[in-house]
């Protein structure tokens, strides 16, 4: 990582611009995350929320553009993916666990694997997390005996375990039964509260407009509309985006 | 149930089941070729205990190889997948006359001479492109978000796939695995076709001395208890997978 950006911001992406063969998914992505900020993406599914997020842990390599992660270009030539994995976190929106580990193996894996952490350490450190979570007494479950929500709360401690600086959401909420929502936006907040940094995809209105800072309508792999919550929910500029909200608001 | 008895009785009110009866199912004749077709029978399950473990390791070498996706692996890849092509399309038999009558007559330094190597050697050909093309199956049943998920905890590609990938893909295809080992075992009768006395072997020689076919059976029947274990295992991992499946997919528990 080559060490530049002049602000020190948390990510800044500069005319990120991606495409899947002759799909283009994002079309020139500019957008600045200061530290401790929560920036929500909204916009239909298909409009680039979740390739933008995996291009910051470069799950996806970027065709043009760069993607300064504290003020280091992680699109650079010769940058150690691993290593930029190591500072930023990713929840999913079905979970990922791995089923042939328990809770705590899946929460500790990395720690052991890529830390070096000695199992004890390791196991000390992720049974707190999992307290944290209310998930005390579902260390040695395996995932498929857990709800949605508590496997979505193992996945939170499974990012968090490696203190990453950044943590990115992808429809944390989307694969949940409705009454298992709120128990995830809940850590969601208490991480807010903790000052996280984090980008997240979403389709839950309500809970963008309470927690994020600032908010990217995105259409066609472009931000059409971007600003502060109430701008963009309460009096928004563009067409489209009062489109996409009547939508999703009356859905 | 049915079926059988129906079977049963018309094998045995035949015309020609009393000689059927003294030539294949003599009690006397069983009992003296019995420990001959043991003693053969040992020789078949080493057999079988060598080729399995190299057959696995091989297997998974071959099935890391084609799954590559770096430029620099690309000749080996193509060397991959043509010993595949090449050795699922010969009969393990002709195999193992190739090999075993082959190689030896080549004359090179360290080729071994034992027949019992020759064997393995064959069937390890053989069977290890089958098992490189189930285990390819198996990392190929393993969702992406799987990997995804790994990597993005920091986990390297090799990290990601002994501790993620693997685990699952071996497990998702534990049956057709065993499967090919049942036939494995069976197939190691193959090998008496060099001179090498295993259980078939025995049986055989036994019949041509007294012309009296019981051998054979007891020879089945010591197959048999092999396999049928094998196969009710191999069942037992079939419906825990599927178990896993759906309970996976009912989600909330």
């Amino acid at each position: 990582m080559t060490a530049g950006g002049p602000e020190m911001s948390a990510v800044r992406f500069e005319g990120v611009y991606k495409a899947f063969g002759d799909h283009v998914v994002l079309r020139g992505i500019d957008l600045t995350v200061e530290e401790h900020q929560v920036v929500a993406l909204i916009g239909a599914s298909g409009s680039g929320k979740s390739t933008l997020l995996r291009c910051v842990n470069l799950l996806e390599q970027v065709d043009d553009g760069q993607i300064w992660l504290h003020g280091a270009d992680v699109t650079a030539v010769g940058v150690k993916p691993d290593a930029v994995r190591r500072q930023v976190g990713m929840v999913f929106q079905s979970f990922n666990l791995f089923p042939h580990m328990t809770v705590i193996d899946n929460v500790t894996l990395a720690a052991r694997r890529v830390y070096k952490l000695k199992r004890r350490e390791a196991e000390d450190k992720g049974a707190g997390l999992l307290a944290q979570f209310g998930l005390t007494g579902k260390e040695k479950a395996y995932p498929d005996r857990l709800s949605g929500g508590q496997q979505q709360r193992v996945a939170f401690a499974r990012t968090l375990m490696t203190d990453p600086s950044v943590v990115l959401l992808d429809e944390v909420t989307s694969a949940l039964d409705p009454e298992l929502v709120g128990e995830v936006l809940e850590i969601i907040r208490d991480l807010r509260g903790r000052g996280m940094t984090m980008i997240m995809a979403t389709h839950e209105m309500q809970f963008c407009r309470e927690i994020a800072d600032h908010v990217c309508f995105l259409d066609a792999g472009r931000i059409l509309e971007h600003g502060s919550p109430d701008a963009v929910f309460g009096s928004p500029r563009e067409q489209r985006t009062r489109d996409f909200l009547r939508r999703v608001l009356t859905a | 149930m049915v079926f059988f008895a129906l079977i049963g009785t018309a094998v045995v009110t035949s015309p020609g089941w009393h000689s059927v009866q003294t030539t294949f199912f003599s009690w006397d004749q069983a009992k003296a070729s019995f420990p001959h077709i043991a003693r053969g029978f040992w020789v078949t399950i080493k057999l079988f205990m060598t080729i399995e473990p190299i057959v696995l390791v091989s297997g998974l070498i071959v099935a890391l190889i084609r799954i590559s996706k770096s430029p620099v692996m690309f000749p080996l890849r193509v060397v991959a997948v043509a010993y595949v092509d090449l050795f699922r399309g010969i009969p393990t038999l002709l195999l193992v006359y190739l090999i075993g009558f082959g190689l030896p007559a080549l004359e090179l330094q360290g080729i071994p001479k034992s027949v019992f190597w020759l064997g393995v050697i064959a069937l390890s050909l053989s069977y290890t492109a089958y098992v490189a093309e189930v285990i390819r199956a198996g990392i190929a049943s393993v969702h992406p978000s799987q990997r995804a998920a790994a990597r993005s905890l920091g986990l390297s590609d090799s990290q990601t796939i002994r501790t993620v990938v693997l685990p699952q893909a071996l497990r998702n295809v534990a049956p057709p695995l065993l499967n090919d080992f049942i036939s494995l075992q069976k197939d190691t009768a193959l090998v008496g076709s060099l001179g090498l006395v295993e259980a078939l072997r025995e049986a055989y020689i036994d019949t041509t001395t007294t012309f009296n076919y019981t051998p054979f059976v007891v020879a089945a029947l010591f197959y048999i208890a092999l396999t049928i274990p094998l196969a009710r295992i191999t069942d037992h991992l079939g419906s825990r997978a599927l178990e896993r499946q759906f309970s996976f997919a009912g989600g909330q528990k």
